[in-house]
């Protein structure tokens, strides 16, 4: 089975604050990290290569910096890893997105399995794993939280839905999209991290991909950006101040009144 | 590319401030762009003195008056329409009125009873009818290629479907094989003077709001958060017309099929419909100090909430999510403790009508939405809150 994962670079979620002052993004001393639902689907391939054999190769679309979760993906067992950049990339919408990532696919061989992170923690749209399987013509299902079964072209797999879950069987090849109760990811092993350091991440350009220009980054997206603004105030509200024990009785009145009616 | 008149930049550094991406400083008092960029626009907006500019190709790429009315996407699963389908109704007649064109809701099941004359109550002019027992089970491919057939014969300019687990599956694979945009969890929507629907939703992870276009391409496709857009009063005796469509059988059939469906009732969490909500976030330091917000949640009779930070460190699990890529609520109540207040999070709690705000740090974003805010250490506040609420309880 060859199966090929789809990770991005994030900002690390936990450094990025709203400065109070300019009410702008601070990202100094941002770290980039893994996307964290792409973790799961990096560990899922393993685990099935592990089980069922074959190999897993990682794929990130990015800028040239994104070699380095790459590089980690490899000391986290992951078999081969290779980098989409290009400056004709940027701009790019998850239709963009999905159009450069399937090119980039079509060109590394015939794939049986492509996973992909539910959605990625800086975009939240959760639009490029559905997009890429159209653009692949692959069978898909998204929040995966469990595969149950895998047999000869098939795979059983269960879809977290908003009130239970749906058992779902899928033909191969396919795409699927994790969720994190899927399984716990593994920490980089010694020899692992050997084998990333030894990796050299190969980089391709859109030429490198038979990418047709008129589809990538901003001239191949249909969604424009056209104004960015800082999310509303309410404006009014009143600090509950005092000794605690005044802050604990107000608080407490004003709970039990919102709670129960006045 | 981002264009750059340094003629006319003026080395202000606003953009500099503004950049979400760490891609643009001023050099020797100019602009200078880096490879960072991905060209979202946000220093072109912030420059005062015009000296930036992306450049797009303006030309026309379709004949966009061909594309006409607005269409939801009715969401039925289970024999019930989904609530979300009502609330984008509501918005959906507002955008037709402001267009002067009809709204259309698209159903796909297998027996469709009395629910499209529902949808007709709820605010939808037409109703678009595909009955088949292939459509009895959700699936991308059958549900995907029916909404992609009826859009390619019928030529909406606007299509609209709930930012659900089910929306959010198919629509991109709609979108992607129109080769159209596709706004994510919208949480608002208008016709701008230009024609074109206007989409707002959190973005750059969620600390800054953005509105996107799809000026170029038809249909403009969008999904929504529930709990956002409101509904219309139904009305039993609203007139609308009903067209029964076929999709060709070959593209109803499905690669993916659903053996089986569990649907979680007893432990299924109702913190959308709360009246209450005790919501916890990193604040709270530790599992044990999160143990505080269910005691809390318990007495006042509420359901527990949680920021992304505290779900993600395991003190609670997902469904206790509140905000964009959890659950939107909108609660008579709603106590954010150590919840410092990303948008992320703030979106999905904003609709509550009372929202009480303890935190240790004063400058918490989260102030800014409460109307009762209080600065201190949850861990002094809460137990004695909770024993004032006991006596006055006996």
């Amino acid at each position: 089975m060859r199966i090929v994962v789809c990770i991005k670079q994030v900002p690390d979620a936990k450094d990025v604050r709203l400065d109070p002052v300019t009410n702008t993004l601070s990202r100094e001393g941002v770290k980039s990290v893994i996307n964290p639902y792409d973790r799961h689907a990096m560990e899922e391939g393993v685990r099935l290569k592990e089980q069922y054999g074959g190999t897993v190769t990682v794929i990130s679309m990015g800028p040239p910096q994104a070699k380095a979760i790459l590089s980690e993906a490899i000391s986290c067992g992951v078999d081969d890893a290779f980098l989409v950049s290009d400056r004709a990339f940027a701009g790019s919408d998850t239709l963009a997105t999905t159009y450069t990532l399937a090119q980039a696919i079509k060109k590394s061989g015939a794939v049986d399995l492509v996973l992909c992170g539910k959605q990625a923690t800086d975009g939240d749209t959760a639009q490029v794993g559905p997009g890429l399987a159209a653009r692949l013509d692959m069978p898909y299902v998204t929040c995966v939280k469990k595969i149950s079964a895998v047999e000869d072209q098939l795979m059983r797999v269960e879809r977290m839905m908003d009130d239970g879950y749906d058992e779902v069987e899928i033909d191969l090849p396919a795409l699927l999209t994790v969720v994190k109760e899927i399984n716990v990811p593994r920490f980089p092993s010694l020899r692992g991290l050997r084998k990333a350091k030894a990796f050299d991440i190969p980089s391709y350009s859109a030429a490198d991909i038979d990418a047709d220009p008129d589809q990538l980054g901003l001239g191949g997206s249909p969604t424009w950006v056209v104004k960015v603004f800082p999310p509303e105030c309410k404006g009014e509200r009143s600090m509950i101040e005092g000794s605690l024990e005044e802050i604990a009785d107000k608080l407490a009145g004003i709970l039990s009144d919102s709670a129960y009616g006045a | 590319m981002l264009l750059i008149d340094t003629e006319a930049c003026i080395g202000c550094g606003l953009c500099e401030d503004n950049c979400p991406f760490d891609a643009i400083h001023v050099v020797d008092g100019k602009a200078v762009v880096n490879d960072s960029c991905t060209l979202c626009g946000t220093c072109v907006d912030h420059c005062e003195v015009a000296a930036l500019a992306i450049e797009r190709d303006e030309s026309e790429a379709i004949d966009l008056a061909a594309w006409s009315g607005i269409w939801v996407f009715a969401e039925y699963r289970g024999g019930k329409v989904a609530q979300v389908t009502n609330e984008l109704l509501g918005v959906g007649t507002e955008l037709a009125a402001q267009r002067g064109v009809k709204l259309a809701a698209v159903l796909l099941c297998d027996q469709s009873g009395d629910v499209p004359q529902q949808l007709i109550a709820a605010g939808a002019d037409i109703v678009y009818t595909v009955e088949d027992p292939a459509l009895a089970d959700f699936s991308d491919d059958a549900y995907g290629n029916a909404l992609e057939d009826l859009a390619r014969k019928y030529k909406p300019e606007v299509i609209l479907a709930g930012a659900t687990a089910i929306g959010r599956s198919f629509i991109p694979r709609v979108a992607t094989s129109l080769v159209t945009g596709l706004t994510a969890d919208c949480t608002n929507l208008a016709i701008g003077d230009d024609g074109h629907l206007h989409q707002t939703r959190p973005a750059f992870g969620g600390n800054i709001m953005a509105t996107i276009m799809c000026p170029k391409h038809r249909p403009q496709m969008a999904t929504v958060r529930p709990m956002v857009m409101k509904a219309n009063t139904p009305d039993p005796g609203r007139q609308g017309e009903i067209i029964v469509e076929t999709i060709a059988p070959v593209r109803l059939q499905s690669r993916a099929r659903v053996v089986r469906t569990v649907f979680s009732e007893g432990e299924q969490l109702n913190l959308s419909e709360a009246d209450v909500v005790v919501a916890g976030g990193r604040g709270l330091d530790t599992r044990e100090g999160f143990k505080l917000v269910e005691e809390l949640a318990t007495l006042l009779d509420g359901a527990v909430g949680a920021s992304r930070a505290a779900v993600d460190s395991g003190w609670v699990g997902y469904p206790h999510q509140v905000g964009q890529t959890g659950k939107t609520v909108a609660s008579k109540l709603y106590v954010a403790c150590g919840i410092s207040g990303a948008i992320q999070h703030v979106i999905g709690m904003k609709s509550s009508e009372i929202i009480v705000a303890i935190n240790r740090d004063p400058k918490a974003t989260i102030f800014d939405v409460a109307d009762y805010g209080v600065v201190g250490d949850l861990f002094e506040i809460l137990p004695r809150v909770i024993e004032k609420i006991k006596e006055r309880r006996s």
